[in-house]
């Protein structure tokens, strides 16, 4: 095989592209981690985006709320200590967590507040654990926010001595990423058919149940967007990582599985066969998708696996945007796509970190893809031009992880041509004047 | 610093970009990290934009941290220019560049040497101003930057009176419908629109802002400062009333007729005094609703009023002067401008309150427990809570108050609008005795004569419990039984009942 020629190319654009900031993260770990409180300090701005991104939740009580600066606290007329304090004191009198994360901003950043020397402090005198994460706009994208929070979690694990057994070995699996329960659920009974010993999740619904590690936990990553948390266990708490792809998408999962068992010398019996019946049970919607092309914006990070799901389903992938890429986290992964691409006869989509969304439109108007995978901000000026797009974010709020959710991500994905079928025919297509077209000619 | 969880006005750089991006073919340029173009989603998704929001972002992260960001604003700025071509772009400060400091005027003097486009910076401290009067700086300054005696040589007034609109501006609360109904009055009255600022205002429609015999500001929050400006410098007069309310109405008419009247350009005096009359009388249907027995049964119930400066005080009067409720409380998050607020509601309601905490204005409504709230989105919420009907009168709102019918709050057909608004959120008329009389609403349980209370009924007080319709049956046996639990009786008798029922009414009143 020509390897030059099928080896996976990375292109880095301008990184002016729309996403959200990764303080987003407090609005599923809030509720994923039910004894936790989320503190962000930041400005007005922070506070405004998670207000309009979040919506309805803001109203049900919600276990997070801002630390907003005010100039006085920029110019460091107050004291960042006492103020602090001051509201920690206030957020255990009130709520009482179990732990306390602050969340950092580009606010924190810049003005260098101290927050991981003030932590331990203010911990000490409330009594209460506080754990900080720097998840700004400054260094990172959207789901990131959560990778820098968990890294930050799995520093609290406790790593305690192992049980000498016979073989003076007793491996056990660590499994980290935030899912909703019942996924999180489903991915260890489909583990523990091969009898795998879980030892826990990072995060557990309580911080109170953080599992402990040994010196022999393996640990395996359930989202392309965990590298910092990846490396932390490794280096701070000598855990050796699994490279799997992420379990999304039928083959997806199964590949997940077997690197899992792979490790502990474990042959899943059946597996291949549990694949295949998945496989058929998506047909409808495979039929609908075969010989569609998709492009992926970026915004997320889960792109690569969903653009290796989506090729193994017959589409066709024109470019995989993506925020940043860990290519040795992601090895795995990217193998697989490269596989799926092969197996597919298809070339090795194009991948673009970092992308530039203007740059983006051009290429968009070039391809006419037969659906587009993008962020709110551009979802509905792209469908008055006659596209069909998806909203990436609803990837991050769904199930898709799992033999048993690969269903809704088609679901998801093919619900802008079964809506537009219909509107098409209509000739509702184009919703701009031509005056616009003009523009769109000009981009 | 200060412990939030929710805000009713937004940071001064939005207030900066619904300005620019209200306007056609001018482009804003925020200086701002990954993540914090939010303003774009909310202008596709809210107002459901067709067009792609003309804002992006000159991206701050930790290379502009170590080095400075000014070839980076350079650049996008030269490129946005090559790019879209705009008749202007604004360089828009956020809280990160309102730290860093950096001599953004000096990077756009530099960039406009070789640009086609005009630059400018908007001059929005994040941490003195908040969106409101970032939105009327904003406008302010670019009419400034367009319409001075250098940009204009030539004044010529139009011949027919004609008038500038200001403050129509995206995600502007009703905003688009607003402008539609004052319009067709302007129409009505004969007074030429000269031009609309900024929606859809172009820079050439800037240049002949002083042709207009006078400018009219519907809002209080949007265009006082543009209009102050061209009454210095262009000595053109300005109609602030808020042409809100049947009364408002009138007066932003009568206002417009002594207006044109007092003009130097007059050549023939005009009387609306009619015309105000028609319209009040029998075009809009609110005075004849304020004279229905429908409203009539509004008299004196309790309402409390929060928004923003411009909706909160005008429909305190609406409800005060037109329909007779009561205004147990109302106020505003406009804390910079709350000397005017307060001077508007001076003896339209009992209680005033000046705040941008949501949690006091929770406070407040569980103190006052008013029949209806009219409010913003937050108010709503805290009325589904506390189970109190809330009519939504003010930003911030969220989709479903950008509704696709026609819905404006301003002129005649606004106070129609306005006065369905209000009716609908009190309990309905007949309804509403039904309730009083029976004691509460009726819940979905069917009776059980004994129930798992421990307290019995004597068969005379069960015969009339029997004698209650069957929607209310079970809320007037459970009010029976908590008030025969309070005072100690395991037995209801007639007197029981009856004297449950006064109690009841007692508290009531």
């Amino acid at each position: 095989m020509n390897s030059s020629k099928t080896s996976i190319q990375f292109e880095c654009e301008t990184g002016n592209y729309h996403t959200f900031c990764p303080i987003s993260c407090v609005s599923w770990l809030y509720q994923k981690i039910e004894d936790s409180f989320f503190l962000v300090i930041g400005t007005k701005t922070c506070g405004y985006f998670l207000q309009n991104a979040l919506g309805v939740m803001i109203f049900a009580e919600p276990r997070y709320a801002m630390a907003e600066l005010e100039e006085g606290d920029i110019s460091a007329q107050f004291n960042d200590y006492n103020e602090l304090k001051r509201l920690c004191h206030q957020i255990k009198k009130t709520r009482n967590p179990s732990v306390i994360f602050w969340i950092g901003t580009c606010t924190t950043e810049i003005i260098k507040m101290d927050l991981e020397g003030l932590a331990p402090k203010i911990e000490a005198e409330i009594k209460c654990p506080i754990i900080v994460a720097r998840a700004n706009g400054l260094d990172y994208a959207f789901t990131q926010g959560e990778d820098t929070v968990l890294a930050a979690l799995a520093q609290r694990c406790n790593v305690v001595p192992t049980k000498e057994e016979i073989s003076g070995i007793n491996p056990n699996l660590i499994l980290f990423g935030s899912l909703p329960t019942n996924v999180s659920k489903m991915l260890t009974y489909e583990l523990t058919k091969y009898e795998i010993p879980i030892q826990g999740w990072i995060p557990t619904a309580t911080y109170r149940d953080l599992p402990d590690l040994t010196d022999q936990t393996l640990i395996c990553g359930v989202n392309p967007f965990l590298n910092r948390t990846a490396t932390t266990l490794m280096r701070r708490k000598g855990c050796k990582l699994i490279s799997a792809p992420f379990p999304i998408g039928p083959d997806g999962t199964r590949g997940w599985i077997e690197a899992i068992c792979e490790a502990f010398n474990i042959v899943p019996k059946g597996l291949v066969e549990r694949e295949k019946q998945i496989w058929k049970s998506l047909a409808p919607y495979l039929a609908l998708l075969k010989g569609k092309s998709i492009f992926f914006m970026g915004d997320n990070l889960l792109e690569i696996s969903l653009a290796r799901f989506l090729t193994r389903c017959g589409m066709l992938v024109i470019e995989i945007g993506i925020p940043y890429i860990d290519k040795k986290y992601q090895a795995a992964e990217l193998k697989l796509l490269k596989q799926t691409c092969d197996f597919m006869s298809v070339p090795i989509p194009r991948i673009v970190e970092k992308p530039d969304n203007f740059h983006q439109i051009q290429r968009l108007n070039e391809s006419k893809p037969d659906i587009t995978i993008t962020g709110m901000a551009l979802a509905n000026p792209l469908e008055a031009r006659g596209l069909n797009t998806k909203w990436s974010v609803e990837f991050t709020f769904s199930q898709i992880h799992g033999f048993s959710n690969a269903r809704d991500i088609l679901e998801l994905v093919s619900r802008p041509l079964r809506r537009n079928e219909n509107l098409t025919q209509l000739g509702w297509f184009k919703l701009v004047k031509d005056q616009n077209d003009q523009t769109v000619a000009k981009v | 610093m200060k412990l939030a969880y929710w805000m009713y006005m937004g940071p001064a750089h939005i207030g900066t970009l619904r300005i620019v991006s209200s306007f056609k073919n001018m482009h804003a340029l925020m200086h701002a990290p990954l993540g914090d173009d939010y303003f774009n989603v909310m202008n596709s998704m809210l107002e459901r934009e067709r067009d792609f929001t003309p804002v992006t972002t000159s991206v701050v992260n930790r290379h502009v941290l170590a080095q400075g960001s000014q070839d980076r604003v350079l650049n996008n700025i030269r490129r946005k220019d090559r790019e879209e071509n705009p008749d202007l772009i604004v360089v828009t400060p956020t809280c990160t560049s309102s730290i860093l400091q950096e001599d953004l005027k000096n990077f756009i003097e530099r960039a406009s040497i070789s640009t086609s486009s005009n630059v400018l910076l908007a001059d929005v401290n994040h941490y003195r101003i908040n969106e409101f009067q970032a939105v009327d700086k904003t406008l302010q300054q670019i009419v400034e930057y367009f319409c001075n005696s250098e940009t204009i040589i030539d004044v010529q007034k139009t011949e027919q009176p004609s008038i500038n609109l200001i403050g129509f501006v995206a995600l502007g609360f009703h905003s688009t419908h607003d402008y539609q109904e004052l319009q067709r009055l302007l129409k009505a009255l004969n007074i030429q629109i000269n031009v609309i600022l900024p929606e859809k205002c172009t820079v050439e429609q800037l240049k002949t802002l002083p042709k207009a015999w006078f400018n009219i500001v519907p809002y209080r929050e949007v265009g006082l400062m543009t209009a102050k400006y061209l009454e210095k410098n262009w000595g053109m007069p300005y109609v602030s009333t808020i042409p809100l309310g049947l009364v408002e109405t009138g007066k932003w008419v009568k206002n417009i007729e002594s207006v044109l009247n007092d003009s130097p350009f007059c050549k023939e005096k005009v009387n609306f005094t009619s015309f105000v009359q028609k319209q009040t009388f029998f075009i809009s249907q609110a005075a004849w609703f304020s004279r229905s027995i429908d409203c009539q049964n509004l008299t004196g119930k309790r309402a409390v009023v929060f928004g923003d400066a411009t909706h909160a005080s005008t429909i305190t009067k609406v409800l005060a002067r037109e329909m007779g409720i009561f205004v147990a409380c109302a106020g505003t998050y406009c804390i910079h401008d709350n000397l005017w607020f307060t001077e508007q509601i001076q003896g339209f309601c009992d209680e005033i309150i000046i705040t941008n905490d949501h949690a006091q204005i929770c406070e407040m409504i569980e103190r006052i427990d008013p029949t209806a709230i009219f409010g913003t989105q937050m108010e709503r919420h805290v009325g589904k809570r506390l189970n109190i009907p809330c009519g939504v009168i003010s930003s911030p709102v969220h989709i479903q108050n950008f509704s696709l019918g026609y819905r404006p709050f301003l002129g005649y057909e606004g106070t129609n609008q306005i006065a369905d608004i209000v009716y609908n959120s009190f309990t309905l008329g007949m309804e509403d005795h039904l309730l009083e009389i029976f004691g509460g609403h009726d819940t979905k349980m069917t009776l059980t004569s004994q129930s798992n209370t421990g307290i019995s009924w004597d068969s005379e007080s069960q015969e009339e419990l029997n004698h209650i319709p069957g929607f209310v049956r079970k809320k007037v046996q459970t009010n029976t039984e908590r008030y025969a639990k309070a005072l100690g009786l395991n037995i209801i008798t007639l007197e029981t009942f009856y004297s449950a029922k006064e109690d009841l009414e007692a508290q009531r009143s």
